[in-house]
């Protein structure tokens, strides 16, 4: 890692917790989204802070994918979907009229499921969100290529073929590659959805590695089935029935000593 | 007993008979493609391989003869088995066949047809002297003959027998063909240019005369077009007169020669474009000249209403067509299948366009051809004309046939094709792709350009070569938007503007056509219409090859597990 990106990293570390804001993101009025007619989440309420790592834990169909995809209105894609309530994001709601969806996604970078690159060369994967912002100086884009590639920690293993077939790539290189995307625009949150889960436990190592690492720059929402993987590298845990919050606190208290039965029948494998 | 398997480990799996079936269907299909192209093969490569010419001796008894004789020379060209009733001319009603030979005699001039048949049973003797001599002319096609002297202009003349007669009459024919393109070029390229450029001062001086009257034949610029023009028409006249010498030398040997019939006949050297003699040549003489013969067919113009000489306009006038329709046809199919899968809302409207698309390609395609007339030609033709060309009508320019009119009249016909291709291909982009470029922050429309079309370009070039396939095999629509059976003015030459896509063109698929259906002796254009006809396919699989190669490496670039 280069000098500059020490000093703001160490900058960074150097802040207390108290100095980030505790609510970061707010989900608020009692949030709620449907697909049609289908109501899939249920009056939310919760305030996400700034600088940590939050997993959506819960049974399939909870809902918990379907929050995360909202935070970058990805779900506006489907047709006949409708809310109530709002979704703050530094005090601006993103359902602001006014706000210009790709300048929405530009702040909330999102890595997906199953990794998926562009076909086309590594270098180009990288400075896609810059170059459809229009920013194409090369010296700029050589130096994100550059950072964002060493903070995935994938730098060292392809910067010799860094304008070959991105394709060519292993799996777990593809998602670290897809991070790398996420964070080159400089995102301020940066939603993960399951990104383990189609890798191998090593590969699966090193993206929790790296989470943990990109926390310290960034704000991270990561939805995961792997109860496990919550408990390795996130701060807070929000536990989510049937389109329900049930349970939100800090990781630890909710595995260990969750105040609801629910909750504990779920992290102990009772049922889901 | 160790050996003994259980029974009920050797039930064998249900429905395996189906695979055979399959199996079936696909090597049924195959062989008859395989037979198909063998056929077309064969018959249209040997058409150039030099065949020996026979001297056929038949007997006396026998109830045919040759113009009066027993005796004539010809190739054998085919044999076929006919009721005896047929050939003995007598009443015999009994099922009894006997064998027929169809030989071919050239002399067209002289016996007036080139093909006849003759009963194998009246055949007395077959024999391949030496010195028959095949010769091919300008006109009245191939000759055989027994040549007796070479007569030059001052006098002298050189005997057939002489060690020198074959080797000049070489020298001779090649000259003689020098000459002949060397007029060939001064009548059609130089003399064509001095033409237009006095058809176009002939037009500015009408577009003058219609504008300003009386007046404008005294104004400067009338006097300056005048004397351009009497320097034009001096360089005409001397390549007239150098051409009409040229002309004139190409009649100044002349070889005199026998027919087994008896008849002495002459020919000019300058309307002969080979001579041999069949039954001397060696193997590797054969093969050089089958490769010659071959070389002539590719590059030269059609003659003799088009049962001799080459196919050059028409190779080139499919290959211009089919690349013009390549090009008009792709970004408008393509367009229209992304606006369809990405942009429009689907719902019945959408579906509704979708099944027209569909129903498009089952229309005939002659419909096309009559829409393309009555659109293309005549509509949006004529409407050129009068906008840009009104000083040229009543001839029309755009408002006729046309090389241009033809390749958007097809791309019109293969368009849904493409639509169709492309839209799988583009349906077939996964969504995670997609969603990863917007997530970016990417516009819809920056999406589809760089990272939706990329991925969809293998399946659209299959949608290409598709409707490419389709198109260049296409006769029936050409036939009433502008395709000819001669037309050796190619639509892109050396005179500005070098692209003449009003020009009238020829297509193998119709050259096919003519030389099959229409043409006075069917059985002289045989060979040439296997020939074409295996030209055609293989030019069709020239430009699939072209254009699958491009896929696969489109396909290599953008391929993954991913996807």
């Amino acid at each position: 890692m280069n000098s500059k990106k020490n000093a703001k990293f160490s900058q960074i570390s150097s802040k207390s917790e108290s100095d980030f804001d505790p609510n970061f993101i707010e989900v608020r009025n009692n949030y709620s989204f449907w697909y049609g007619e289908s109501k899939v989440l249920h009056e939310l309420n919760l305030n996400i802070p700034e600088k940590q790592v939050t997993a959506f834990i819960g049974p399939s169909g909870c809902g918990k994918s379907t929050l995360l995809r909202n935070f970058n209105r990805m779900n506006d894609l489907v047709d006949g979907v409708s809310h109530t309530g709002d979704i703050r994001i530094k005090g601006q709601s993103i359902y602001d009229p006014q706000l210009e969806l790709i300048s929405l996604r530009k702040k909330v970078g999102m890595v997906f499921q199953k990794y998926n690159p562009f076909p086309k060369s590594i270098y180009e994967n990288v400075v896609y969100s810059l170059r459809v912002a229009g920013r194409n100086k090369k010296s700029e884009l050589d130096m994100v290529v550059e950072n964002s590639l060493k903070s995935v920690a994938l730098w060292n293993e392809v910067k010799d073929r860094l304008y070959e077939s991105a394709l060519g790539l292993s799996g777990g290189q593809m998602q670290r590659l897809c991070i790398a995307r996420a964070i080159a625009n400089n995102p301020e949150v940066i939603l993960m959805d399951e990104p383990c889960s189609a890798l191998d436990p090593i590969a699966t190592g090193k993206i929790e590695e790296l989470i943990y690492q990109l926390k310290e720059h960034f704000t991270i929402l990561i939805v995961t089935h792997n109860m496990q993987q919550a408990t390795r590298c996130s701060d807070k845990t929000a536990f989510f029935y049937l389109g329900k919050l049930v349970e939100y606190s800090n990781t630890d208290k909710l595995f260990m000593n969750p105040d609801k039965k629910q909750t504990e029948e779920y992290i102990s494998g009772r049922f889901g | 007993m160790k050996n003994q398997l259980d029974p009920s480990m050797r039930q064998r799996p249900k429905g395996e008979g189906w695979v055979w079936f399959t199996g079936m269907g696909l090597s049924l299909g195959l062989l008859m493609i395989f037979f198909l192209l063998a056929y077309i093969f064969w018959n249209g490569v040997t058409v150039f391989w030099p065949k020996p010419v026979a001297r056929v001796v038949l007997k006396s008894d026998s109830v045919v003869d040759f113009q009066g004789k027993k005796s004539f020379t010809g190739v054998v060209s085919k044999e076929r088995e006919v009721a005896t009733s047929m050939i003995r001319g007598n009443k015999d009603y009994s099922d009894n066949v006997a064998r027929e030979w169809q030989f071919f005699v050239g002399n067209k001039d002289a016996y007036g047809f080139m093909y006849q048949y003759f009963p194998s049973e009246s055949i007395a003797t077959m024999t391949y002297p030496k010195n028959i001599m095949v010769a091919e002319r300008l006109s009245w096609g191939d000759s055989v003959f027994y040549p007796l002297f070479l007569e030059s202009k001052n006098g002298n003349s050189i005997l057939s027998g002489d060690p020198f007669f074959y080797e000049t009459l070489k020298k001779k024919i090649y000259e003689a063909e020098k000459r002949r393109e060397a007029f060939t070029r001064i009548e059609r390229i130089e003399i064509g240019a001095i033409n237009q450029k006095i058809e176009n001062i002939r037009l500015k001086k009408r577009f003058m005369g219609n504008e300003f009257g009386q007046e404008a034949s005294k104004s400067p610029e009338w006097l300056a077009m005048d004397r351009k023009k009497n320097t034009l028409e001096e360089a005409y006249q001397r390549l007239a007169s150098r051409a009409k010498l040229l002309r004139k030398q190409q009649q100044d040997t002349i070889l005199h020669y026998q027919l087994e019939t008896g008849e002495t006949r002459s020919q000019p050297i300058g309307e002969i474009t080979y001579a041999m003699y069949p039954n001397q040549l060696s193997f590797l003489e054969k093969i050089i000249f089958f490769i010659e013969q071959i070389i002539q067919f590719l590059t030269d113009n059609p003659r003799e209403a088009n049962t001799e000489g080459g196919i050059f306009p028409a190779i080139f006038g499919t290959f211009v067509m089919t690349v013009l329709m390549s090009i008009a046809v792709m970004p408008f199919g393509v367009c229209a299948a992304i606006y369809l899968r990405e942009y429009a809302k689907q719902g019945f409207l959408v579906n509704a366009v979708r099944i027209a698309v569909n129903n498009m390609a089952g229309v005939p395609s002659i419909v096309y051809g009559v829409f393309g007339l009555g659109f293309f030609v005549y509509f949006v033709g004529s409407g050129v004309d009068q906008l840009f060309f009104s000083d040229r009508l009543p001839t029309p320019t755009y408002g006729t046939g046309g090389v241009m009119w033809a390749s958007l009249t097809l791309a019109l016909m293969t368009v849904p094709v493409v639509i169709v291709a492309s839209e799988e291909a583009l349906a077939s982009v996964p969504r995670g792709v997609r969603e990863a470029s917007l997530a970016c922050g990417a516009s819809k429309w920056q999406t589809v350009r760089s990272v939706v079309l990329p991925a969809a370009a293998p399946g659209i070039l299959t949608g290409l070569i598709l409707a490419m396939a389709r198109g260049a095999g296409e006769v029936a629509p050409l036939m009433i938007v502008g395709v000819v059976k001669f037309a050796p003015s190619l639509p892109l030459d050396t005179i500005f503007p070098f692209f003449h896509l009003e020009r009238k063109f020829m297509h193998l698929g119709f050259h096919i056509y003519d030389l099959g259906f229409q043409s006075p002796d069917s059985e002289a254009a045989k060979p040439m219409v296997f020939a074409t006809t295996f030209l055609l396919i293989f030019l069709v699989l020239v430009l699939n090859l072209l254009a699958i190669s491009i896929r696969n490496h489109l396909r290599r670039k953008y391929s993954s597990s991913t996807f």
